[in-house]
């Protein structure tokens, strides 16, 4: 230091006039310098500013290229979705067209126009036609044969009627009738006829037949052949209609018996029914004649001065009670009496007037 | 004088009434004295008879009385003005069954003649006691009463609403359930004329479950039944079923088909008629009732009826197979397939008459309208040659050219049958020749052979020779049949063309 001090201090002038010559050199020189400075500085900055650009710029670029991308892809996505849902639909619309065409073609085939079941139709129609037309020919020509012979029996009916009236013109040995002339061949129809036909009967009276048998009617058939009872006949029998007619015989009740409870009543009933009925005249006849007045004479021990006595008129009764205490009370139902219940129905004929 | 003397006075009063009202009735049944009577005044001479005392009297007078109005309207009015008719009603509801029947014989007589004297009788107040005595026991009372109501009913829809206000059609209904043949079949009279009015009427009696009984007395015709009465329970049905659909398919539910078509083969013909006027009246109004029909055989059976009538009962049986036709080609199909269209022809030519001619053309047309199937069916029967002579024959009647002419044209506008077109191609009149000219030109663009049987049957050159209108559809078909061919061809059928050639060979210079 003290050194260093020793040793500047004749410097100093140099110093001094180095100062001034570099100030002047600097001076001279500074317009040059600053603006080569400036130049350099500004170049440094535009590189500067030029490399932070596209520095910007490449990462700008990247963000964007990345951005970009993701929606290009994006959007690809979108529209492969989109293509491949239309190829989906497209195959589904021809896969459904196809559907819709097996479809319609088997729907009108069989429901709109059957040809087949038209067709079978059609047939089937002719058949019943033809089956119909057979069984009306078939009808009709049945009701045409039933009214030929019925016809042809009323006919052949009316000319038996006529044969058996004019039965009298039968031709005989001796003289030939009207229709057996001789000059023919052969005798007439109605010739023939006459000789087949029965005389008309005159219908005789019913017989009294048996009372109508209960039994049904197989029994009917056994009247005449009843089974052998033994294999040798045992005597002379009576013949097998009337022991049937025995065996079988119904009941007869006694009239007691078969006269109803209410026989009384009903024939009551029935007398005024039939009073009812025929009864046309509601005045009764009044004869022509007129007696003559007759008196009304009343009974001598009913008349009193007072009122009419109610014995005698309104009641026949005995009013003493002690004598009617000792009697039973009057009997209204009687046993039967058999006296005439065999009447007619015996074996033996004793009594029967012819 | 004693009393049995006087007795004896009116005892021969009364012989000689009785002797004169039972040689009135007598004299009355044959027409030629009824002038005589009526001169003689025997209106004014029964007309006291009617209140005698003695019943027989009485009832021979009212047949009597019955007898003459039967004859002649002048009676029947003379009837009327001298006011027996009050007089009879009054009776009508009193005395016993034989005067009855008198009375309603005289009140039928009266009022079949005309409206009139039908509402003369109405007026009286008849419908009552007739109704009343509807109600007896004894059946000749109950065929008289219903016989009267029908003739009432006949004459017009008024008078028929007023005996159904009476309350005529349940017992009408109950009558035709009786075991006696008349009575059932002078009831399904009096139902038929009061039915056939209008559809309320119908509507009436078809309430009262008529249709039933109807169609029960169809199905069993008892070998006893008189051949008639089936008749007229089937013209009832018929009646019954004009009217709507309902009363149509009411009257198919009570299952008379297939039964019925047996009635078609019965001797009678009024019963044939009124069953095919039957199936008519139910085949007019829906396709379903004409398809069960066609299903029960009922064409086949309409044919063979047609086949086996002649004259004017054939009309129902061809309307019914037109409306059948009418409703669908399957039916007019049907129609076809059971030999229909031959026995149609046949029916065509035979029958002068001709509103049935006019009906046949209609049924043609029904049938071949559908399709060219149809229509070939009906071509190939020769039929279109005869419905063109009807449509151009001037003394047939304006109905049947009007009718022919429509189904000309619509069998013609389906039919592509050629060989049948040809004949219609000379004698058409224009209207139809333009039908048949459009077929043409449909057919030969396609069909090569069809092409050269026309031009070998000369039908090509009839077809030039056709003057037409440039520009109507007439020349456009004729343009479009010519296209067809080339052009020498049609030049060559040209008419003129051989005048031509001879005028090319004169101006010919030979080189």
């Amino acid at each position: 230091s003290m050194a260093r001090l020793v040793r500047l201090t004749p410097q100093a002038d140099r110093v001094k006039e180095a100062y001034f010559t570099r100030n002047r050199i600097a001076e001279e020189n500074r317009q040059r310098e600053n603006s080569a400075a400036v130049r350099i500085q500004s170049w440094i900055r535009g590189c500067r500013a030029r490399a932070y650009l596209s520095h910007i710029h490449r990462k700008a670029t990247i963000i964007q290229k990345t951005w970009r991308g993701f929606k290009a892809r994006e959007h690809f996505r979108q529209r492969v979705k989109a293509a491949y849902f239309l190829m989906k639909m497209n195959f589904y619309n021809k896969m459904a067209v196809k559907i819709q065409q097996r479809w319609r073609g088997y729907y009108v085939r069989k429901y709109v126009h059957n040809y087949y079941a038209r067709k079978r139709y059609l047939e089937a129609l002719t058949q019943k036609n033809e089956q119909m037309r057979r069984e009306l020919e078939e009808l009709a020509e049945h009701q045409r044969q039933e009214r030929q012979r019925v016809a042809m029996e009323r006919e052949e009916q009316e000319k038996y009627v006529r044969a058996q009236r004019l039965h009298f013109l039968l031709s005989t040995k001796q003289c030939p009738g009207v229709f057996n002339s001789p000059f023919r061949p052969e005798p007439d129809e109605m010739e023939l006829r006459l000789r087949r036909v029965k005389p008309v009967r005159t219908m005789s009276a019913p017989k009294e037949s048996w009372p109508v048998n209960p039994q049904p009617s197989s029994y009917l058939h056994d009247k005449e052949r009843l089974p052998p009872i033994h294999k040798t006949p045992q005597g002379p029998f009576r013949p097998a209609v009337e022991v049937q007619q025995q065996r079988y015989r119904p009941l007869e009740p006694s009239l007691r018996v078969a006269t109803s409870i209410t026989a009384l009543e009903e024939a009551r009933e029935e007398l005024r029914r039939q009073e009812w009925r025929t009864r046309l005249i509601d005045h009764p006849f009044l004869p022509f004649s007129k007696t003559p007045d007759k008196k009304y004479e009343p009974l001598l021990h009913a008349a009193s001065p007072y009122q009419q006595t109610e014995y005698g008129t309104k009641h026949f009764r005995e009013e003493d009670r002690s004598q009617l205490e000792k009697k039973k009370p009057f009997r209204r139902v009687f046993t039967t009496c058999h006296v005439f219940d065999k009447f007619g129905r015996l074996y033996s004929s004793a009594g029967k007037s012819v | 004088m004693s009393q049995r003397q006087v007795l004896q006075v009116f005892e021969q009063y009364q012989k000689a009434r009785t002797q004169f009202v039972q040689t009135v009735a007598e004299l009355a049944t044959r027409p030629q004295n009824v002038e005589t009577l009526q001169n003689a005044g025997v209106m004014s001479l029964l007309r006291p008879l009617l209140l005698d005392t003695v019943p027989t009297i009485q009832q021979t007078a009212a047949l009597a009385l019955g007898r003459l109005a039967n004859y002649n309207d002048d009676l029947a009015e003379a009837v009327v003005k001298a006011d027996i008719l009050p007089q009879l009603v009054y009776s009508l509801a009193e005395q016993n069954r034989f005067y009855k029947k008198a009375a309603a014989f005289v009140l039928r007589a009266v009022a079949k003649h005309s409206a009139e004297l039908a509402q003369a009788v109405v007026d009286c107040g008849a419908l009552d006691a007739l109704v009343i005595s509807l109600e007896e026991f004894d059946p000749g009372v109950k065929e008289a009463a219903a016989w009267a109501l029908g003739y009432i009913a006949r004459h017009n829809g008024q008078l028929a609403q007023a005996v159904v206000d009476s309350g005529a059609v349940p017992l009408l209904v109950l009558c035709i359930q009786e075991p006696e043949i008349a009575v059932k079949r002078i009831a399904a009279s009096t139902l038929s004329d009061i039915a056939k009015h209008s559809p309320e009427l119908a509507q009436t009696v078809v309430d009262t479950g008529a249709i039933a009984h109807l169609a029960q007395m169809t199905l069993n015709p008892d070998a006893k039944l008189k051949v008639r009465e089936t008749a007229f329970h089937v013209m009832s049905l018929g009646q019954i079923s004009k009217h709507s659909v309902d009363l149509a398919e009411m009257v198919v539910e009570a299952e008379i088909f297939p039964a019925v078509l047996a009635s078609l083969k019965d001797p009678d013909e009024y019963v044939r008629k009124n069953v095919t006027t039957l199936m008519r009246e139910i085949t007019k109004h829906t396709p379903e009732l004409s398809q069960m029909i066609v299903n029960a055989g009922g064409v086949a059976a309409v044919i063979d009826y047609l086949g086996d009538s002649r004259g004017n009962v054939r009309l129902p049986g061809i309307m019914m197979l037109g409306y059948v036709a009418a409703h669908s080609e399957n039916l007019a199909m049907a129609v076809v397939v059971s030999k229909g269209v031959p026995q149609l022809a046949i029916c065509l030519v035979e029958e002068p008459e001709d509103h049935i001619k006019a009906a046949t053309a209609w049924a043609f047309g029904q049938i071949g309208r559908h399709t060219p199937e149809h229509a070939r069916a009906v071509a190939a029967a020769n039929v279109l040659p005869k419905l063109l002579n009807l449509y151009l024959d001037t003394q047939s009647s304006e109905d049947l050219q009007v009718k022919a002419k429509k189904a000309l044209k619509s069998v013609l506008q389906k039919c592509t049958y050629l060989p049948a077109l040809e004949p219609l191609l000379y004698e058409a009149p224009s209207n139809i020749l333009k039908h048949v000219i459009c077929q043409f030109s449909k057919v030969l663009p396609h069909d090569s052979k069809a092409r050269r049987l026309f031009v070998t049957s000369g039908g090509l050159k009839k077809v030039q020779e056709i003057k037409a209108e440039p520009g109507s559809a007439l020349q456009e078909y004729i343009n479009a049949i010519n296209n067809c061919y080339p052009e020498e061809i049609v030049r060559y059928y040209s008419p003129g063309y051989s005048e031509a050639l001879l005028e090319r060979v004169e101006s010919y210079q030979p080189a």
